[in-house]
């Protein structure tokens, strides 16, 4: 694998990740537990889908000819999308979808603060631009798993419920693909086990106060990288590439 | 939906030097909340520099029905109004 074809991955797998979770939490659209909720959530999801393409724009130009964010978006098939398990999981109740974003938004967050000192400019660019945006998702979904932990019972034991079931997608965030091995060395990438503490500790602190426990040691489940997906991203894709693909070429 | 959540006024002060402006209100949990929900809601187009809530609860108003002695007596005063001075041009916020 040559530095540009890991730099193309990368970029994939960065952009990726951003816009299967903004397509999930579109999908809340209109249907927020509430209207201001509703109105937060869909922020949530056009910054990460302002951010999606800017990674994916440049994934793009490294590729060349026809490629734009676009045909990279809509006209890849599930086994070339190099998104992480977790955000192609269901929203669910809002519990799960509440954690989902918690443990997203604080990887997210130490992802780009490492990336600002990319030693690619393109790449630190991108990474300052978004962190301040990202900074405020891990404010917001923190805030609201302490307040669901800590809340009634029913919105604790759901809670607990979706961090049990979600915490097997957690192990994938910090395992490097080739492509990130190869570009942590030259400077380029983070290198994500290297972010596993920093992590842990936010989600041991937020946890404690949202008196929700973290789960044990366990198997986790990845693939997400190498485009290996669960059965979920087929639907998600089927919905979000539907109008591109019996249109081809059609725009506003 | 059923919406348990009390409801808070927000007050928005969309740049500095001026005061703190009453922008609407929207319902959250606590505070805290309701300080990120006025930054969803009221200032995603860039509109303010700071945010006040306020427990709508907690607002004292005046009662429509005492428009009369409230008000009555100061409408028949012009001299009170300050509009028998000249400004100079270019203040600005008076």
């Amino acid at each position: 694998m040559t530095l540009d074809d890991a730099r193309y991955e990368y970029l994939l797998q960065l952009g990726d990740s951003d816009l299967i979770l903004g397509q999930r939490l579109a999908a809340l659209c209109g249907h927020g537990p509430a209207l201001e909720e509703d109105i937060a959530m869909s922020n949530v999801a056009l910054d990460l889908i302002g951010q999606a393409r800017f990674w994916l724009s440049y994934a793009a130009e490294l590729k060349g000819g026809e490629a734009d964010e676009d045909t990279l978006a809509f006209l890849r098939d599930a086994p070339a999308y190099r998104n992480v398990l977790l955000v192609e999981q269901p929203n669910g109740d809002y519990g799960h979808t509440i954690v989902r974003q918690c443990f997203y938004d604080v990887w997210h967050f130490f992802v780009l603060r490492g990336l600002m000192d990319s030693s690619d400019a393109r790449i630190a660019d991108i990474a300052a631009k978004s962190i301040k945006e990202v900074q405020y998702h891990v404010e917001r979904s923190g805030d609201w798993v302490v307040r669901l932990g800590d809340g009634t019972e029913e919105s604790h034991r759901r809670t607990q419920a979706a961090v049990d079931k979600l915490w097997r997608y957690t192990g994938e965030l910090f395992r490097s693909s080739e492509a990130e091995q190869l570009l942590a060395q030259a400077g380029i990438a983070v290198d994500v086990a290297t972010l596993y503490e920093p992590w842990r500790a936010h989600m041991q602190a937020l946890f404690e106060e949202a008196t929700l426990e973290l789960p044990g040691d366990q198997p986790m489940q990845c693939g997400g990288k190498r485009g290996e997906h669960t059965e979920h991203l087929g639907y998600v894709l089927a919905e979000m590439q539907h109008l591109q693909r019996s249109y081809p070429g059609a725009s506003w | 939906m059923k919406n348990n959540w009390p409801l808070w006024e927000i007050f928005i002060r969309s740049q500095h030097g001026l005061s703190h402006k009453h922008v609407g209100s929207l319902h959250a949990p606590d505070a805290e909340m309701a300080i990120k929900n006025a930054r969803d809601v009221y200032t995603r187009r860039n509109e303010g520099v700071s945010i006040w809530v306020l427990p709508a609860d907690q607002i004292t108003a005046s009662s429509p029905g005492d428009r009369e002695p409230l008000y009555e007596p100061a409408r028949s005063k012009v001299y009170r109004h300050p509009t028998f001075f000249p400004m100079p041009d270019g203040v600005e916020h008076i």
